[in-house]
């Protein structure tokens, strides 16, 4: 399955060591995996297994220090200067100062889009979102789930191929959440981008992904990768059924794995 | 200390450029001199005799340094040419006034804590006297205290105590209500009369503004008592070093008497904050 | 002996009314906030006229609010050259002067962690010095006309305004650039979407403190040396000569012109800092 299609992400040997003032931090110690073109990759484990530091050196925004990782053939420098990804953080992150249209116009002024393509974009992704009617809405106005989705329409717009998510859901409740990862199922379903989506919730993880990879901490490792047999197209209520009960089980083997290393 | 290194190179440059200035601007006096002997002068004679002119638009450090040392450590104390003497003289009107200025100003601002007529009423112009020139008063002040025969250090002070009154008020009122609901609650739980509430909860959490006001109100309060020191005709005290400076066209003399009140506003700050980290460092609020 | 009598009782009453109006259920309302300052603030105007009438104070010590009203209206000609001077020419020239150099200084030194962090703890302790003390050295240097004054009105409001737009700059917080990053954007895209906009709270902050900064450095300035016009010269004239109601006329106008322009300013800060939670939550 993952052999006929393109190479998103490599990472072969990959090492990030933080030099600090305790001493040495091994945030990533010999990490090797491959991103598929298409791939849902969620990335689980515990405080300081290294997950959110994997996802940022994808994004270019940390140096290894050892090993390689490349991004679309390219190193994530350039990868992130060719705009290839959206980001999308812990906290929604939107400028105050901007109302959700604005903000979600933002990359699309940087990138040079012009005003019309601009506008045009900002419409149809506020739409993916399900937020039509709140362009004109500030921040502020807006609920924590409403803002994280309008974080997301923000990482949509310009059609970067990869999406990159770090515990996006993390500060909300359970109901919001179920309904973002519905939405963000079906928005994965119909733009067939490529998602990292880093989480602490089992069955997020579960839920969302065609794979799923578990680090463990002390130092940043991956201690399993698990291929998801769920079909792609899966209602809510698959949570329930043994499939996923086992594959969930098999996580949290995993985590426990890592955590008994220690 | 990651900041010692590059505050020295500012303070370095600061300096250097001071020297250069000071070369640029005395130069034109002694070209005119020069030109009037019908000398012919090289740049390092320039150079020179702009570092030790009588009288330089700019006095070079140096010439600063020597009149401070002359003024602070060769002079008997209580010689009227001591810039320590003068120092004093500013100083003690200052605190004085700040001790009152603050001590009304706390009281106040528990007045308007504890009462709603008080709040209402008085805050608002405690808020609005902040954007309003009081210093301009200051002579007034001077003159009508003094025509009723009361001269010297307590006009002064009644300056400075005006000056660092409403900066405290409005700091300890909004230190005094620091504390958020949750905390408010918890007293009401134990039943604890206002006066405990304001004792074991609003005063200690209060600390950290009133140091904050202290330090504004202790520069503000300086400024006041050297301004205080202008309107009868500059007899004492370091404003008055810097009009008379002004008026015999004593450069030098003024800038000694600037870095003197420098130094005094720096060391009376600077010991409010000691106290301040020592308060807090004892009262767990760290840093 | 009445005038006395009319003030306590005045007194009274307005204390009374004022204590009824804040335990009301009204006193939320925004009208009501109004009133009770400006009853209190009347009170004490009307005090201050019986007590001065009643006692029968020296006009040369103190004169009644009454008296000033009359000179203010007699001597508008002198008061509008006088503020002209000193609040056009001193201190809104300095003002404008300094707020500006001092941001762009700050934008300079934007790039360099190292000047940065030499900068602001100097900028930080020559705001805390008498600056006013630099106005004869100024008078020295550019005369006795405005331009010292607004030379004065520069060195006092450069340093605030330095230190609180770097940390206006600095309060971007990390995820906010690092978002800037992943779009691959520029140092200057950065600056003027993300960290200007995220500054200007404290930039206004800044401006704030100016105002008042400036125009009693303009004022103060004059006590120092100055021609024949201008507020702080008006003062310590007439204090000289006991015409103690011209002085309270002159300062009347100065707190008037205080008060208006912080205004102005808070009012601009309302506009461009609306999204801010401190003036939202109101």
């Amino acid at each position: 399955m993952t052999d006929t299609r393109e190479v998103i992400v490599e990472a072969k040997n990959l090492d990030l060591t933080f030099e600090t003032n305790d001493g040495p931090v091994h945030a990533l110690k010999d990490v090797n995996l491959t991103i598929g073109k298409g791939d849902f990759v969620s990335f689980i484990g515990p405080s300081g297994c290294g997950k959110t530091t994997f996802l940022r050196v994808i994004a270019g925004l940390e140096q290894a220090t050892g090993g390689s990782v490349t991004v679309n053939g390219m190193s994530p420098e350039e990868a992130r200067r060719s705009r290839a990804y959206g980001y999308v953080f812990q906290a929604a992150g939107l400028y105050p100062w901007r109302t959700i249209a604005g903000n979600v116009k933002l990359p699309l002024e940087i990138m040079g889009f012009d005003r019309a393509e601009q506008g045009r974009r900002v419409k149809n992704v506020l739409e993916l979102v399900d937020l039509e009617g709140f362009e004109k809405k500030y921040p502020w106005q807006l609920s924590g789930g409403m803002q994280q989705r309008a974080s997301i329409a923000r990482a949509l717009a310009f059609d970067a191929d990869i999406l990159l998510m770090d515990e996006p859901f993390g500060a909300l409740d359970e109901i919001v959440r179920d309904h973002l990862n519905e939405q963000l199922l079906s928005l994965w379903a119909r733009t067939e981008k490529t998602i990292g989506f880093v989480t602490h919730s089992i069955p997020e993880a579960v839920y969302l992904s065609t794979r799923i990879v578990v680090m463990s901490p002390r130092p940043g490792r991956i201690t399993d990768v698990i291929e998801s047999s769920l079909p792609r197209e899966r209602p809510l209520d698959i949570r329930d059924s043994k499939e996923f009960i086992d594959i969930a089980h098999r996580v949290r083997e995993g985590l426990r794995a890592g955590h008994s290393d220690v | 200390m990651k900041s010692l290194v590059p505050v020295l190179a500012v303070v370095a440059g600061i300096v250097a450029i001071w020297y250069a200035a000071a070369v640029g601007l005395n130069a034109q006096w002694t070209y005119d001199q020069a030109a009037r002997a019908g000398v012919e002068l090289g740049f390092t004679d320039v150079l020179r005799d702009a570092m030790v002119q009588d009288r330089p638009v700019l006095p070079a450090p140096h010439q600063v340094a020597v009149e401070l040392y002359d003024t602070v450590i060769d002079k008997k104390i209580t010689s009227k040419r001591s810039l320590v003497y003068h120092g004093w003289i500013t100083v003690s009107a200052t605190l004085l006034g700040f001790v009152i200025g603050t001590g009304l100003g706390i009281l106040l601002a528990v007045g308007i804590v504890h009462n709603r007529a008080m709040d209402m009423s008085v805050m608002p112009w405690a808020i609005a006297s902040q954007t309003i020139p009081i210093l301009a008063i200051a002579p007034m002040i001077i003159v009508v205290l003094n025509s009723v025969g009361v001269q010297g250090l307590v006009p002064k002070a009644i300056i400075s105590a005006y000056l660092s009154f409403f900066p405290v008020v409005v700091g300890m009122v909004a230190g005094l209500r620091s504390p958020d609901a949750m905390q408010l609650d918890l007293m009401r739980t134990y039943n604890a009369s206002r006066v405990e509430t304001f004792w074991k909860l609003r005063l200690p959490a209060s600390m950290p503004y009133l140091f904050t006001s202290l330090k504004v109100g202790i520069a503000a309060s300086l400024v006041g008592a050297i301004v205080g020191e202008l309107p009868t005709g500059a007899v004492a005290g370091l404003g008055a070093r810097l009009l008379s400076g002004s008026y015999y066209g004593q450069t030098v003399q003024i800038w000694a008497a600037l870095i003197a009140a420098a130094c005094v506003a720096a060391a009376l700050v600077g010991i409010i904050g000691l106290v301040q980290r020592l308060m807090l460092r004892r009262m767990g609020m760290g840093q | 002996m009445g005038w006395v009598i009319f003030a306590a009782v005045f007194w009274a009453a307005a204390w009374w009314v004022n204590g009824r109006l804040s335990t009301s259920v009204l006193a939320d309302q925004r009208g009501v906030k109004l009133i009770v300052p400006t009853i209190f603030g009347l009170t004490i105007l009307v005090v201050w006229e019986g007590l001065v009438r009643g006692l029968n104070v020296p006009g040369v010590i103190l004169p009644p609010p009454s008296v000033i009203v009359g000179t203010i209206g007699d001597s508008l000609p002198i008061l509008w050259e006088d503020f002209v001077q000193t609040f056009v020419k001193g201190a809104l020239s300095g003002y404008a002067m300094g707020c500006g150099a001092a941001f762009l200084i700050a934008i300079v030194i934007d790039r360099s962690a190292f000047l940065q962090r030499g900068l602001l703890p100097v900028s930080s302790f020559i705001a805390a010095l008498p600056i006013i003390g630099t106005a004869p050295i100024m008078v020295m240097w550019f005369g006795f006309d405005w331009q010292s004054k607004a030379a004065v009105v520069v060195v006092m409001v450069f340093f605030p305004m330095l230190v609180n737009t770097v940390q206006g700059l600095a309060s971007s917080e990390a995820m906010q650039r690092d978002l800037m990053r992943t779009y691959g954007a520029g140092y200057w895209q950065t600056l003027i979407k993300l960290r200007l906009p995220a500054a200007m709270p404290f930039i206004f902050n800044g401006l704030k403190i100016a105002t008042t900064l400036a125009l009693i450095g303009a004022i103060v300035a004059e006590f120092f040396g100055s021609p024949i016009r201008g507020m702080g010269f008006r003062i310590s004239t007439e204090v000289g000569r006991l015409g103690l109601d011209m002085v309270w006329a002159e300062i009347t106008v100065a707190a008037i012109a205080g008060s208006a322009f912080y205004g102005i300013v808070a009012l601009i800060e309302k506009g461009v800092t609306f999204w801010h939670p401190s003036q939202r939550a109101g």
